[in-house]
């Protein structure tokens, strides 16, 4: 059922097999592989070079890395000037920080000057778990997005971290990319193919059977591993979904997300992040101009979250493998008959 | 840049007055602008164009060219006219400034006008900028100077000082940063609004070289300008202290004049003042 295609993992249900990766790790390793490609990459960060996975482009480009300390204003404008000189300069930092705190900055010296930084936001969702509210970054899709030149990408797991980097390093364009702290299924490959604004449909129930499905699950980051999880449970109580990573929130692949409303009939959006300025109001917002279909919004309603484990805080939020499916089948209940 | 003599001087003084009334004529047309904080500066920019900068107006792209980042961009209308007196732009454009379809923006923006450097407008953060230029520049071994220009009001914001001390620990002796002290802020003078002295060992302790001009003269200016690139260990800021509305006497000091345009019948008046140097010249204007 999963798209060929996608070239996911053999068995993605197999928990016990799963490789468990943060996605934070894959930045890590784009930095390094972008690092190596291109002379004119520096990694910029904010006293957080360990837990951002910034240390490995450390210790191999030391000359090309700038640490500035606690303070992530001064570090969006000096990656500003860095790419205004020529430079291709990433800042490492948590969510809540970059572009939270420095969302001026980011708006004046980088998005307004149209300038190549890009910023890589650790730490983001509510999978942060024990440290709390504080650190739970759930709005800075929202703030990203608003704002115009910028690109933004929410990888699903750690191989597509590293590709979303990698391709950001190169796309000429401010950029937000958006990681995790926590470990979480790696279930992409290598082979995955992996293109900035091209979303990539993951699972298609009507290849092969040539039925329809009932609704299309469309999603961004490591919740898309619960939707996968969720299409195949579903798929046993006789309902179909296809599944749609849409890693890039800005540009939005407007063409396959209304391809798949059109074939479809019901949207739901699964992000870990506000419901409010996030993916879901993004394919709302297409969906609305071009091909409206009931959709349901698997994500944060408007709280803060808090402290707890990673996997408990997903379930008490809603945005559990169990709230995917009951939101597929309200949006199923929701379709007019045609 | 050679060292001044009787006669460069002179021409600058003159290129300064001429700035100051394309000033006026510029803000009179826009009804809208800043008038204290760029007739202050007029001086210290004419310098910087027309002696100081190693630049090329009409490759405003040049790699080599010396960086002039503004970061508190609201004064940019006399950056404008500096750069049209330069040979930027033409001089009629300075009459679009503020209005619609302008390259000259109320704020100056990057995309829209070469030569500007970088968008501002948003206090603060142009030193932060500058210090990645010139920490990119020397990573190069570029032999290009940054200068930045701050007004004093925008030392109230964290990111300066962060900037500060990054440029500090850094030691970019290729950054220049050159601070308009002239005392006034929007809601009124800076020692009553959030007191910033003593600047001149603020940035000391944050590891900078600092010298302290008169702003208004320029053989101060660029003897300050040349003093800074003498200094390998660190980062230079030059204080220069200012007057606010230099140039028209009425307004000269107060800072209700931070941020309106005069009047047409007001900039009639200033004007007259300009071209007769004060009633020095008794000229046909009269």
């Amino acid at each position: 059922m999963n798209n060929s295609t996608a070239k996911l993992i053999e068995n993605i249900l197999d928990k016990e097999k799963m490789e468990m990766k943060p996605t934070r790790d894959g930045y890590g390793l784009g930095l390094v592989e972008a690092g190596e490609k291109d002379e004119r990459v520096v990694v910029l960060c904010a006293d957080l070079t360990e837990s951002t996975r910034s240390l490995g482009f450390a210790e191999k480009f030391p000359e090309r890395f700038i640490e500035l300390g606690v303070a992530e204003q001064n570090m969006a404008t000096v990656a500003a000037g860095l790419a205004n000189y020529g430079k291709i300069p990433f800042v490492s930092s948590y969510a809540v920080f970059s572009p939270g705190r420095n969302n001026e900055q980011i708006r004046t010296t980088i998005s307004l000057n149209n300038l190549p930084v890009k910023i890589g936001g650790m730490h983001a969702g509510i999978s942060v778990g024990p440290d709390g509210a504080t650190h739970q970054a759930l709005e800075d899709v929202a703030l990203m997005r608003v704002q115009p030149n910028m690109v933004v990408l929410v990888p699903c797991d750690s191989v597509e971290a590293q590709k979303a980097t990698f391709a950001a390093a190169f796309n000429g364009k401010p950029t937000y990319l958006r990681f995790g702290r926590e470990k979480s299924p790696v279930f992409t490959t290598k082979e995955t193919p992996f293109e900035i604004g091209k979303a990539l449909v993951l699972r298609d129930p009507s290849t092969g059977s040539g039925r329809l499905p009932d609704a299309a699950i469309v999603g961004c980051g490591i919740l898309l591993y619960n939707a996968l999880v969720a299409a195949e449970e579903l798929s046993k109580e006789g309902i179909e979904c296809s599944v749609i990573n849409s890693h890039t929130i800005k540009p939005l692949d407007e063409k396959t997300i209304i391809e798949a409303a059109k074939k479809c009939g019901a949207v739901v959006s699964v992000e870990e992040h506000q419901i409010a300025g996030g993916l879901g109001s993004a394919i709302a917002e297409c969906l609305a101009r071009n091909y409206p279909v009931p959709q349901e919004f698997i994500g944060v309603h408007d709280r803060f979250g808090e402290s707890g484990n990673p996997d408990e805080l997903i379930e008490h939020f809603g945005m559990g493998i169990s709230s995917i499916k009951e939101a597929v089948k309200k949006a199923i209940s929701r379709k007019t008959p045609r | 840049m050679p060292h001044l003599h009787d006669e460069k001087i002179k021409e600058l003084e003159e290129k300064a007055n001429q700035a100051r009334q394309l000033l006026i004529e510029e803000l009179v047309e826009a009804g809208s602008g800043h008038t204290a904080g760029p007739l202050g500066m007029a001086d210290v920019f004419t310098a910087f164009y027309f002696h100081i900068l190693n630049h090329d107006p009409k490759n405003p792209e040049w790699e080599e060219r010396d960086r002039l980042i503004l970061s508190n961009g609201h004064i940019c209308p006399i950056r404008y006219v500096l750069m049209a007196m330069s040979g930027y732009f033409p001089v009629e454009e300075l009459k679009t400034l503020r209005k619609f379809g302008s390259r000259l923006q109320g704020h100056p923006e990057r995309e829209k006008l070469p030569g500007v450097e970088t968008t501002s407008g948003p206090l603060g953060s142009g030193l932060g900028q500058s210090c990645g230029i010139a920490y990119g520049a020397r990573m190069d071994g570029k032999k290009f100077r940054t200068y930045c220009f701050m007004s004093d009001g925008e030392h109230d914001a964290g990111n300066i000082w962060e900037s500060a001390l990054f440029a500090g620990k850094n030691k970019l002796s290729n950054l220049t940063g050159l601070i308009d002290r002239n005392n006034i802020q929007i809601d009124g003078m800076t020692e009553n609004i959030m007191p910033l002295e003593p600047l001149k060992e603020k940035y000391e302790a944050f590891g900078w070289h600092v010298l302290e001009i008169n702003g208004h003269n320029f053989e101060e200016i660029t003897d300050a300008v040349e003093q800074a690139k003498s200094i390998y260990e660190k980062p230079t800021v030059i204080i220069s202290h200012n007057i606010p509305g230099k140039g028209i006497s009425e307004i000269e000091f107060d800072y209700l004049w931070h941020g309106k345009p005069p009047k047409p019948e007001e900039g009639k008046k200033f004007l007259e003042e300009l071209r007769t140097l004060g009633g020095k010249i008794q000229s046909e204007h009269q």
